[in-house]
């Protein structure tokens, strides 16, 4: 079907140049606020009314500039992109209420920045979500790249500094010394860069050049965090929580791994894949980073960095959702985006609100604290269960989808993997949720009365939980839009 | 012998200029005092413009001055007759910029003297260096 | 349009600078105006040139009356067109720009500073437009001396590096007049369309070889060419703000342009690569230049003379994408002028601008500026981005094209070098913008609102504007890029190169 023509799309991006108003009203916090608010709101509602029409198979096209011959600077929305920005976008609104108590409750400095780089942020994500071509992509990758580094160094202080560097080697140093040259590459071996249901590369090329490329890309796009460029992850935890929580569980990886699933089935084409049987390669990638990234948030003390580590090996579900190269998989991938995207941040909330409300963040001073914060250590288990992938919660659907993929393409040991990780997870998230409400915990921890944290942090994370849970029993439209996506 | 003598002695021209611009270059990398560079600068493109004047002449012909203008338009001329004129012209405006460089540079070296009171380059390094 | 632009475009400022130069001793304060004018009558010829060529019409013009090859013949093609433009765009803004900094440091030479300003800009002009190789001498000298003479306007070191300049220029100049000396020895002729008929049949001769040579020897020095450019740091630091932000992008892109209009209109490609087959090793000589230039801006601990080092390698990158011979390459190349001289401008007005508050550009001087000056910095940033090479800024699809032309020779050393240098740049920018965002090195969480010295404010609306103006046409250039390759430079590369 032909794609519409449509000015929704630029508008969805472009709703971030609220951050004008926003700068604007720095000195009346309740009127910047509206106005991050109005933004969020106008951006979902814009997401929305595009989604009927690509529910029923069609795509809006909006074409900004032809800057190189045969490349253009477009966006089109499809079912994949839909199902992105849908949770970028509604997890905005939700993040943009839980910074307000996150950050007033900690009388943080800089708070009109930090909005407006969060804005920022977010129009380049739901513009890579609406990328038509490998261009677009990587222009808002970089975008991305360079609004979220005073995010993550928004402390200023030196372990800012160095976390802030790190961040930028890794992930800038691999976007131009490895994403550039391949998508040029491409460009050189095709003429075009444009997404397409079977990807634009030629049939007809050597194993070998097509393996390199394929890694270059794989590599490159270190915001999926496939190992081993995985180290900024835990690194750019020294953010305030709330951009741990949206921007690391759910915009800047994902858009990492979306541009892996893009490259794989909109610049390979899983038939190329296939046939030269890099789908394999790919996964056992992602398996080791599922594994060992499993193995080593066993091992962490401190509740951020172990939610890191555990993202660091959920992303991995979804390249090897793809890498699988069955179409059970791929919708399971697919649908992971939203499924852990929601699970995740819950968690990432919670341990939010514990900061806020005691300022402890070491697994060892949470012992007993589920007397004082129930709701919160409620919604944390919550998550915890999304994330393990057990029902009735959304991780579940996602998973399933995955164990069948593997089935469906003959892949034991990738079973195994996924079960493994499940197994390990599980032996990870549960002792902490035990010792909470089950131990007693120091005096402070453990006198009866509720210290929940403030309300704008508590209303939002139970709001994610209970979506988790909801989308057990009503998972459309993200199953809908992923099996859309990969027709 | 031939070959020597046609290489040197018919081209002697080319080797005035290229000795010329190898001395004013010499002047210019080693000597130390800044008006002696800057001589050495000018005698540099004092080579070129002798070079390009030595080329337009021709042998047997006069210079190129047309005695009793007023009548020439019923006369012709025989190129022959006169060397190349188009040399000199194109010279004279090599010379003027070449006044002008010195001009410049004889100004930024007053500067550099009022500045730091030599004109020898290697105090001023070591005043530049050290301050 | 009017069919005398290719001659106003030069006469105009010429004219121009005699009224200035007048005016500093009777009226000073016309000075300023008067130059405003030039460069506005300069600006808007050109854009009325460029857009005869967009319609087809190339600008011819016969000086006197007199037919090439008799007469000197200007001409202006999908070449030059856009150079053109840009050397009055710059100068034009950067005028504005300069006006707070020439009225507060030296106002007593105001008016010998907007004479050479002006005569500058025309000898960059004439160099552009001339299709005669003697004038070509000329107006390289004039731009050259005026040039060092306002250089030489700086305090401390700038007389001394000036002098350097003076004695590395004039050899390159002269190398060139050499060269075009030992051409009209075996043809004749001073026009460069017609030189180029009479080479054909020579081109297995000494004398060829040795004018290319040698002209390519004075083109590079005077561009600054690794390991010819030993005048560039010196003479760009210590120059006042003013002066470097108008010779810094423009000189050594202008004599790129010369080099390319010398080989494509002189001595024809044919000749430069498969005769003399010199690419692979020009080539190797721009990666060369490109890594020392990325090595050496990363020693520095001063942010313009970072900046110098930054435009020794970005010669390298025209030089290579044009030795590379093939039309990504040559595209790169000439839009890489366009869009270095408008990435270096935006940069030197930055820092001209910290200057101008802050009195130097040391790395130290650069603490906590984002919140002082977020404007300048904010521009820095889009600069920045420009010369890593981010879309949608323009610096990105210069770089497309040099990449792709590197992929599409097989020269992968070239592609390091300019990979490498995008990293080096962000390594070099990120370290400005840490100490410019980050509280000192030692002090604990929670900056001090209100501390900040001494009362450092932003720079002046006179500064602030240009700089802005220039950072967004990054952008709008960048967008734009596919309408100036289409349109202007497609048409400017031989039909017979790969």
């Amino acid at each position: 079907m032909e794609p519409l023509p449509s000015l929704k799309p630029l508008l969805a991006v472009l709703v971030s140049l609220g951050v004008v108003p926003i700068l604007m009203s720095s000195r009346s916090a309740n009127v910047r606020e509206a106005w991050t608010f109005g933004a969020a709101g106008l951006k979902f509602l814009l997401v929305l009314a595009m989604l009927p029409t690509v529910l029923e198979g069609r795509e809006l096209v909006c074409t900004l500039a032809e800057v190189l011959p045969g490349v253009a600077f477009r966006l089109r929305v499809d079912a994949l992109g839909m199902l992105f920005a849908l949770v970028a976008s509604s997890l905005w609104i939700i993040t943009s209420a839980y910074s307000i108590g996150y950050m007033r409750g900690l009388q943080e400095h800089g708070q009109t920045r930090y909005f407006c780089f969060f804005a920022l942020a977010l129009s380049a994500t739901i513009g890579a979500a609406f990328s038509a071509n490998l261009f677009t992509l990587y222009l808002f990758y970089e975008m991305l790249s360079f609004a979220t580094y005073p995010l993550v160094t928004h402390h200023q202080d030196a372990e800012a500094r160095r976390s802030g560097r790190k961040y930028l080697l890794y992930i800038v140093g691999s976007s131009i010394g490895l994403v550039l040259p391949a998508m040029i590459f491409s460009y050189h071996l095709s003429g075009t860069l444009e997404f397409t249901s079977q990807g634009f590369l030629p049939r007809a090329g050597s194993p070998v050049l097509l393996g390199v490329l394929l890694f270059m890309f794989l590599f490159g796009f270190a915001k999926a965090a496939v190992m081993p460029l995985h180290a900024w992850l835990p690194a750019a935890m020294v953010a305030p929580t709330p951009v741990s929580a949206l921007l690391h569980a759910v915009a800047v990886v994902k858009v990492g791994v979306f541009c892996i699933l893009r490259v794989l089935t909109g610049v390979f084409g899983l038939d190329l894949l296939a046939s030269f049987h890099l789908g394999a390669a790919v996964a056992c990638v992602a398996a080791f980073t599922i594994i060992v990234a499993s193995l080593i948030a066993l091992t962490q003390n401190e509740l951020k960095r172990l939610l890191a580590f555990s993202t660091i090996g959920q992303l991995s579900y979804i390249v090897l959702g793809a890498a699988l190269l069955s179409p059970k998989a791929l919708v399971g991938g697919m649908v992971h985006i939203a499924m852990h995207a929601f699970g995740k941040i819950t968690l990432f909330f919670c341990a939010g609100a514990i900061y806020v409300a005691t300022r402890k963040k070491y697994l060892s001073d949470l012992v007993g604290i589920g007397k004082r914060m129930p709701v919160t250590m409620a919604a944390f288990f919550v998550g915890a269960l999304s994330v393990i992938g057990l029902p009735p919660t959304g991780g579940f659907l996602s998973k399933w989808y995955l164990v069948l993929g593997t089935l469906q393409a003959h892949q034991w040991p990738m079973l195994v993997v996924i079960l493994t990780s499940s197994l390990l997870n599980a032996a990870y998230f549960f002792p902490i949720v035990y010792r909470a409400f089950f131990f007693q915990g120091d005096q402070s921890l453990s006198d009866n009365t509720t210290q929940e944290a403030p309300l704008w942090c508590l209303v939002p994370l139970i709001i994610t939980a209970v979506c988790t849970i909801l989308f057990f029993f009503y998972p459309f439209p993200f199953l809908r839009l992923a099996e859309l996506a990969g027709l | 012998m031939e070959e020597i003598l046609g290489l040197v002695i018919a081209r002697y021209n080319y080797w005035i200029y290229i000795t010329l611009m190898m001395v004013g270059l010499y002047g210019m990398i080693a000597k130390n005092n800044l008006v002696k560079k800057i001589v050495g600068m000018n005698i540099f493109q004092t080579a070129i413009i002798l070079f390009y004047v030595s080329i337009g002449v021709k042998k047997g012909a006069t210079i190129p001055i047309i005695e009793h203008s007023h009548d020439v338009a019923h006369q012709a001329v025989r190129a022959a007759d006169y060397i190349n004129p188009l040399p000199h012209v194109l010279m004279l405006t090599a010379i003027v910029v070449s006044v002008a460089t010195l001009g410049v540079a004889l100004a930024v070296a007053v500067t550099v003297y009022q500045r730091h009171q030599t004109l020898e380059e290697d105090e001023i390094l070591k005043q530049i260096r050290e301050p | 349009m009017n069919v005398h632009y290719p001659a106003l475009l030069v006469i105009i400022p010429l004219l121009a600078s005699f009224f200035i130069s007048a005016a500093g001793w009777l009226r000073p304060v016309w000075c300023f105006p008067l130059a405003v004018a030039a460069m506005a009558g300069s600006l808007l010829v050109s854009l009325g040139l460029l857009v005869d060529v967009l319609l087809g019409i190339p600008g011819l013009y016969w000086f006197g009356g007199w037919p090439p090859p008799w007469g000197i013949y200007y001409r202006v093609d999908h070449l030059n067109t856009l150079v053109l433009v840009i050397i009055a765009a710059v100068g034009f803004v950067n005028l504005m720009a300069a006006r707070p900094t020439v009225e507060r440091d030296f106002p007593e030479k105001a008016g010998p500073f907007y004479t050479l300003y002006v005569l500058f800009v025309t000898g960059l002009l004439g160099m552009v437009v001339t299709g005669d190789a003697f004038n070509l001498y000329v107006l390289l000298e004039i731009a050259a001396i005026t040039g060092y003479a306002l250089i030489a306007l700086g305090k401390g070191r700038a007389a001394l590096s000036s002098l350097h300049y003076i004695f590395m220029g004039t050899i390159g100049a002269c190398f060139y007049l050499l060269g075009v000396g030992y051409l009209y020895i075996v043809t004749g002729s001073l026009n460069m369309e017609d030189i180029s008929r009479l080479l054909q049949p020579l081109h297995g001769s000494n004398v060829v070889i040795v004018a290319f040579v040698i002209m390519m020897v004075g083109i590079w020095l005077k561009m600054g060419f690794f390991p010819l450019h030993a005048w560039l740091p010196n003479a760009y630091t210590y120059a006042p703000s003013p002066v470097s932000s108008l010779v810094a992008p423009l000189m050594t892109k202008v004599m790129v342009y010369v080099m390319i209009r010398m080989i494509l209109t002189v001595f024809t490609l044919d000749y430069a690569f498969l005769v003399l087959k010199l690419n692979d090793a020009v080539v190797w000589l721009a990666v060369i230049a490109i890594v020392a230039g990325s090595l050496l801006a990363l020693a520095e601990k001063d942010v313009k003379r970072m900046l110098t080092y930054i435009v020794v390698a970005e010669v390298g990158y025209m030089v290579g994408g044009f030795w590379l011979g093939n039309r990504a390459g040559f595209t790169g190349a000439v839009l890489h002028i366009v869009n270095d001289a408008l990435m270096t401008f935006c940069l030197f007005l930055a820092v001209g601008n910290i200057i101008h508050v802050k009195g130097n550009s040391r790395l130290e001087s650069l603490s906590g500026l984002f919140r002082t000056m977020p404007w300048t910095m904010g521009a820095l940033v889009v600069g920045a981005l420009s010369i890593i090479g981010v879309p949608p800024t323009c610096g990105f699809f210069s770089k497309w094209y040099l990449l792709l032309g590197a992929i599409q020779s097989g020269h992968y050393g070239f592609l390091a070098a300019l990979l490498g240098s995008s990293l080096v740049g962000v390594v070099l920018f990120f370290r400005i913008f840490e100490i410019g965002y980050f509280e000192p090195l030692g002090a604990s969480h929670g900056p001090a609102h209100g501390e900040g010295g001494a009362a450092v404010r932003e720079a002046p609306l006179g500064m602030l504007v240009p700089l802005w103006i220039t950072a967004l046409s990054l952008i709008l250039v960048g967008l734009y890029t596919g309408e100036i390759v289409g349109r202007v430079i497609r048409h400017a590369i031989p039909e017979m190169m790969l």
